[in-house]
């Protein structure tokens, strides 16, 4: 635990009091705080190097730019893809799935083809592919997950068809913590020649990604859940999809060649990067990456699943709370409920205690459907937490049961 | 430094264990669905009007201890109201749930509002503004005879 231990100073942020108790922090998964290396590469892109990408011939245009395909590179190495064209900035995970489903979905789908998607996804990878659905005509089909919170692969084969477009489906659920064993997924998918998109958002940043190695077709992730700024994330795609795929949106830099009568598309990524794009948040994440990367995400990996094994411990210790989400593989994610108390005063009292944790439907609505719940509370680690912050979130569990006088 | 206590005040927490007017009426002549996307909380108001008086009004669903405890409160304020008072305690309500800080105004409020008045220390408490004022809002919906389920968002 003591290597970790240091690293907090690096999150300036988690050094305050909240209700005059230290904060804990336990609300990663919605967002990861930023170390003080990526609030000062942005800071430095604005005092020195601030100007458009890919216009000026002048130094600091030059700078800026090469700032810019740098932090792609570093995005490239970091997930392993095979060509940095194959990395395309977008604001974060959901426009990555809206640019998929509105360019390679509505050209290609057609009525009657299938989309296949998971009971456990976040709305993100819902709501995009039911708007192509009333575009084109095309239908959803859902994998089932079992009471543990795990995909039924039994399932997924049956659904498998010639009519089958896509399968998208996430990497790690962020209501129930499930890392999906997505290598079988994508291999059986592939066997019917079906692409696959995997929801990476919570997943980068807590394990090594190698999107070679998983063979999937479009990998989409958020900067902002990965200790690097909001506003911008990743669409990874293999070359042969991102080439068939046209424009997402028009405008300045996706260009080659504009007249009134034709307009020539630039090359890849550019082609999908359209306006001036968030270049002090690629710059951030190009610094979270190496901030990362000093770190170690095997090592991340390993600490983060201690802090869930001692959390689950814990929490499974008090009496009347339940686990939501009992995956054999899971992130640091845990999801409960308490007898006879709502998650949103479960929210409110923690708070009272500096705890941050999320609670609220997770925009997973499908979820609770399938686990009978308007809500479950949700503790979400990262490194920089502490099993001591865990004790805190214990103590604070009990209080919540005291002020509500359901001891 | 804001006290747990002010929100969970023991009205509150009674009404909560215990929620008065808590079933399904079966005949009801009035009656909206609510529902808070935040939090997911939903409830179903049912009311009996006869005459322009809520003769009988009743709730069902699942929410935080604020929101079920304002909608027991409020069935039992409105029952004998005629839909003119209960209009006026919408607003009051409203009011008081919404003010900025401590007033003259406050003091009236609380006043015409009695026990309601427990629940103006969600004030404080931005996020649940919306749990306290989910029973109200649904009140509205089913007085406007709104086909539509209701939303605070």
């Amino acid at each position: 635990m003591s290597l970790i231990l240091p690293i907090r100073k690096d999150f300036p942020i988690l050094n305050q009091t909240i209700a005059g108790k230290p904060l804990v922090y336990l609300d990663n998964a919605a967002t990861t705080q930023k170390p003080q290396c990526v609030i000062d590469a942005m800071t430095h892109y604005y005092q020195f190097d601030n100007a458009n990408v890919h216009r000026g011939i002048h130094t600091l245009s030059e700078r800026a730019t090469k700032a810019y395909e740098a932090a792609r590179s570093k995005v490239q190495k970091f997930i392993n893809a095979a060509h940095g064209h194959e990395i395309v900035f977008v604001r974060g995970t959901t426009e990555a799935i809206n640019l998929v489903a509105q360019s390679y979905g509505r050209s290609q789908f057609k009525a009657g083809d299938e989309i296949i998607l998971s009971q456990m996804e976040h709305h993100s990878n819902i709501v995009p592919w039911q708007m192509l659905c009333e575009q084109t005509g095309a239908t959803l089909r859902i994998i089932p997950m079992n009471q543990q919170g795990e995909l039924i692969f039994d399932e997924f084969t049956h659904l498998l068809n010639e009519k089958t477009r896509l399968v998208a489906i996430t990497h790690i659920s962020n209501a129930l913590g499930t890392i999906n064993p997505l290598e079988k997924f994508i291999e059986t998918a592939h066997q019917h020649n079906v692409p696959v998109l995997i929801d990476g958002a919570q997943a980068v940043g807590h394990l090594p990604i190698d999107v070679q190695a998983l063979n999937c077709d479009f990998y989409v992730f958020s900067g902002h859940k990965m200790y690097a700024p909001t506003g911008i994330g990743i669409l990874y795609g293999k070359e042969q999809w991102l080439e068939k795929m046209p424009p997402y949106q028009g405008g300045g830099e996706m260009i080659s060649k504009v007249s009134f009568e034709k307009t020539t598309y630039n090359v890849l990524p550019y082609k999908f990067e359209a306006g001036t794009p968030h270049i002090e948040g690629v710059i951030g994440l190009g610094a979270a990456i190496d901030y990362l990367q000093t770190l170690g995400l095997a090592s991340i990996y390993a600490y983060e699943h201690e802090l869930l094994n001692y959390a689950t411990e814990k929490l499974s210790s008090i009496p009347g709370l339940r686990i939501i989400g009992q995956a054999t593989h899971k992130s640091a994610i845990v999801s409960f409920v308490l007898d006879n108390i709502h998650a949103h005063d479960v929210g409110t009292i923690l708070d009272h205690s500096g705890i941050a944790i999320r609670s609220g439907h997770h925009c997973a609505m499908p979820v609770m459907t399938y686990f009978n719940l308007p809500a479950t509370a949700r503790a979400s680690f990262a490194f920089y937490n502490t099993k001591e912050e865990i004790d805190v979130l214990i103590q604070g569990i009990d209080e919540v049961k005291e002020v509500l006088g359901t001891c | 430094m804001l006290d747990l206590r002010e929100l969970y005040q023991e009205v509150i927490l009674d009404h909560n264990k215990n929620p008065r007017n808590a079933y399904q009426m079966l005949d009801a002549n009035c009656q909206a669905e609510g529902f808070n996307p935040l939090c997911g909380d939903q409830l179903t108001l049912y009311l009996q009007i006869k005459d322009n008086r809520i003769e009988k009004v009743s709730f069902t669903g699942s929410g935080c201890a604020i929101s079920t405890a304002s909608a027991s409160l409020m069935t039992e304020y409105l029952a004998g109201k005629t839909l003119i008072e209960a209009e006026q305690l919408f607003n009051d309500f409203h009011n008081l749930v919404m003010l900025d800080s401590a007033t003259k105004e406050e003091e009236t409020l609380k006043k015409q509002l009695g026990k309601l008045s427990v629940l103006a220390g969600v004030r404080e408490f931005p996020a649940r503004v919306k749990c306290a004022t989910l029973a109200w809002h649904t009140l509205k919906a089913a007085l406007a005879h709104e086909q539509h389920p209701i939303s605070t968002e």
